[in-house]
């Protein structure tokens, strides 16, 4: 799973493959991380609480 | 697949099963039963959830008395190389690497504390060579204590099969090493069910080493995905290029008909 | 009672009912977990599967509802990045059907295997070389971004949104959706074209087995595509069947329509390239192994040329050639049983590429194996629709799902208490000064 773990080989399928899956965890990652993030300055900066 | 060991030339250790010779004694499936600690149910009437690694069928012309013949055909798993050695249609489907095909030996071995029972395997596997534990094993009292030490038991919720006895391997590599040296001899790495078969039908040996039984029998062709050249000999499945090593023969020309398609095998050696 | 937690503008039965219902899919649920105990604790012998019977009916389930919610993606796909903004009005449903249908998967996976608790095996010891683990890469990405575009549907709630936090971050969610849908396009790609990989890579299975192109049979797409043109379909039947149960339009015409026809030239598209395959298949790839068609289709007492047409033509040809005809698709009725033909037709392409591929003979001498699934099995698979129509009734019930509700539905004007009083009010005063009785 990890490029430490003794099953890894640095060959193309474990490069494209695992990496495919850590760029798209990291994409979801990032982007919650950026809305969090962004969420809590607009809260703090006093916006939101009305509601429609 | 990574492969460690020792650089020694590998080998592909394989089989020849005589139908001429057998005669469904079944005594092969039970030597293979004892010496790997299968698992059995007190009723083993439903075959198909029955453990048998190693399994006989019984085949016959279908013609009416007095033209009936039968022939029985014992089928171990085949350790399939595929065609690059080690794309065995088991090995490439399995997700955690629980099955793996060994460069060295040939043989497909199956790790039993990995596998976690996704039976994707047992589909994948034309011969039905795979079986799995639908229940946990329940040994009849006092069994345990003369279950083989060398061969580790399994629980229910995963997937075995034959690895042609290769606790037995390990053990003569054992012996070797003690005294000295590298090499087995033929007698030295045998599989139960070879040892087993009274009439003698089931030869075992390295199909890479001129010297054994089994290369002298069948004749692979290498260049041609490990074809027999011995006309008598055949593989199961030929046409799929599985490049089994498990040869059988047989003198009847209705059991080659009745088993493979040797028209397609010129159009498999096209692809190839 | 609960009426502070039901969306603005909008109108729900009454909390005792709601209750009747939830208890009723209940007792359906409990039943399910049950079987789901009883496969865990005692073993997977509590089924009907065999040593030729592997791939059963857990498997069948989980790719049928796979690729049912393959309208998540697809309708994320044409909403956010190609920019078909009218299906704004069924993206939240669509992405709740989704986020159902991949639980259920999951859930149903967690049963299968012999040994659950090393299912985390297939991460850390993954076989890159594997289908089933593309699979469960993707499966599980896939999920992530299922729940994350649910979770501002859940946080839309009339009183988490009132928290500024909360509100705040529905907010941004909804801003950059398009890179969540963008990735969650991108896995289903891979996860449903690797479902069709699983079969299509099988070399000791001809009747399973297709060409490649490159690394990827042509199952692969043919899976993808099928997901993409059925799952809109299956969208479109449960909308159908809430608004009956509800009694209410819950989705405008234009939605409906717009989704219908897109789903209808997928399903043709799809159709026409299944049928190439199919012929292709029988004509030369499954010959070169050995095999003719009528070997997959006779000497058994289920799978005829029958299961050939229901698939390709009753589940295929009709279903796409109505819903791409507007003067039948605009027809509701008609609609409605072009989709329930879909639904039927992609289910019956998971169950021949999963048990009938199982079912098939390889070796000659070798006899077709039947089966039918135990109670346990048919318990646990009921299990996940339970759960689903709970968590609908709930959502439903709570969220503001549907853009379109209130729009549709408007609400009754104010009570005839009020107007009563006003009555009475005037009548006491009597007639306006200067009007005569007629004209008062």
């Amino acid at each position: 799973m990890f490029p430490f773990s003794f099953e890894w080989i640095w060959d193309m399928s474990h490069i494209i493959f695992m990496g495919g899956l850590w760029y798209a965890l990291s994409i979801l990652g990032a982007g919650m991380t950026f809305c969090i993030i962004k969420a809590i300055l607009a809260t703090a900066n006093g916006k939101g609480g009305h509601h429609h | 697949m990574k492969q460690t060991g020792n650089s020694d030339k590998p080998k592909r250790f394989g089989m020849v099963i005589d139908l001429d010779k057998c005669t469904g004694c079944g005594a092969c499936m039970v030597a293979c039963m004892a010496e790997n600690n299968v698992p059995f149910r007190k009723d083993e009437s439903k075959k198909l959830v029955s453990i048998t690694w190693l399994r006989v069928y019984r085949l016959t012309n279908g013609k009416p008395y007095p033209d009936a013949e039968v022939c029985y055909l014992p089928r171990p798993c085949q350790h399939c190389a595929g065609k690059h050695e080690g794309h065995s249609p088991c090995v490439s489907v399995c997700p955690a690497t629980a099955t793996d095909y060994d460069q060295q030996t040939g043989i497909v071995s199956q790790i039993y504390t990995r596998c976690f029972g996704c039976r994707y395997c047992m589909g994948a596997c034309p011969y039905h060579a795979r079986h799995f534990n639908w229940w946990d094993p329940v040994w009849p009292k006092g069994m345990e204590k003369y279950l083989n030490p060398d061969v580790s038991a399994r629980m229910r919720g995963i997937v075995e099969k034959c690895n042609f006895c290769f606790q037995r391997y390990q053990k003569g590599l054992e012996k070797a090493h003690m005294e000295g040296r590298r090499e087995l001899e033929e007698n030295e790495y045998q599989t139960a069910c070879t040892q087993a078969c009274p009439a003698g039908a089931i030869i075992f040996g390295d199909l890479n080493n001129p010297q054994h039984q089994v290369h002298q029998i069948a004749k692979p062709n290498l260049k041609k995905g490990g074809r027999p050249q011995n006309p008598k000999a055949f593989r199961l499945l030929e046409e799929l290029a599985t490049n089994t090593k498990v040869y059988y023969l047989s003198s009847k020309q209705w059991v080659q008909d009745a088993i493979h398609k040797p028209d397609l095998l010129d159009q498999t050696e096209a692809q190839h | 009672m609960d009426s502070a937690l039901i969306p603005k503008g909008v109108k729900r039965c009454p909390i005792w009912q709601f209750a009747l219902g939830l208890g009723v899919v209940g007792a359906v649920l409990l039943w399910g977990v049950y079987a789901m105990f009883l496969c865990w604790f005692k073993g997977l012998n509590q089924t009907n599967m065999n040593d030729y019977y592997g791939f059963a009916l857990w498997i069948w389930a989980d790719l049928a509802v796979i690729a049912l919610g393959g309208g998540a993606f697809f309708t994320g796909l044409l909403k956010y990045i190609i920019g078909k903004d009218d299906l704004k009005n069924i993206i939240n449903y669509a992405v709740l059907i989704g986020f159902i249908c991949y639980s259920s998967a999951l859930l149903i996976l967690a049963i299968d295997v012999g040994q659950p608790l090393r299912s985390w095996f297939i991460f850390w010891h993954a076989n890159v070389h594997s289908m089933l683990t593309e699979v469960a890469f993707c499966l599980s990405c896939y999920f992530a971004v299922l729940t994350i575009e649910y979770i501002p549907l859940v946080l839309e709630n009339r009183q988490l949104d009132k928290i500024p936090f909360v509100h705040n971050l529905t907010h941004t969610m909804h801003e950059h959706m398009a890179i969540f849908a963008a990735t969650g396009a991108f896995l289903s790609f891979f996860h449903q074209g690797s479902l069709g990989g699983v079969a299509g890579v099988l070399f000791g299975r001809p009747f399973a087995y297709r060409e490649h192109l490159f690394i990827w049979p042509w199952t692969f797409f043919l899976f993808t595509w099928s997901a993409a043109a059925y799952g809109p379909s299956f969208t479109l039947l449960v909308t159908r069947i809430t608004e009956k149960i509800t009694r209410k339009k819950l989705v405008k015409d234009t939605t409906i329509q717009l989704l219908a026809k897109i789903s209808g030239w997928m399903m043709f598209t799809y159709i026409t390239a299944k049928i190439i395959d199919t012929v292709y298949w029988a004509t030369t790839t499954a010959p070169s192994l050995g095999f003719s068609l009528k070997d997959f289709y006779s000497n058994n007492p289920v799978y005829g040329y029958w299961i050939l047409g229901a698939e390709l033509i009753l589940g295929g040809v009709i279903p796409a050639l109505m819903l791409i005809t507007p003067k039948i698709r605009s027809n509701r009725l008609l609609l409605t049983l072009a989709t329930i033909l879909a639904v039927m037709g992609v289910c019956l392409n998971r169950w021949v590429m999963v048990l009938q591929v199982m079912a098939v003979p390889v070796m000659s001498f070798d006899t077709w194996a039947m089966y039918y699934p135990s109670w346990q099995e048919v318990a646990t698979t009921v299990l996940p629709v339970a759960y689903g129509i709970i968590l609908i009734m709930i959502s439903y019930r709570y969220l503001p799902i549907f853009p379109n509700e209130a729009e549709l539905n408007p609400l009754e004007p104010e009570t005839p208490v009020v107007a009563a009083a006003d009555t009475e009010e005037a009548a006491e005063e009597g007639p306006e000064p200067g009007l005569t009785p007629a004209e008062a």
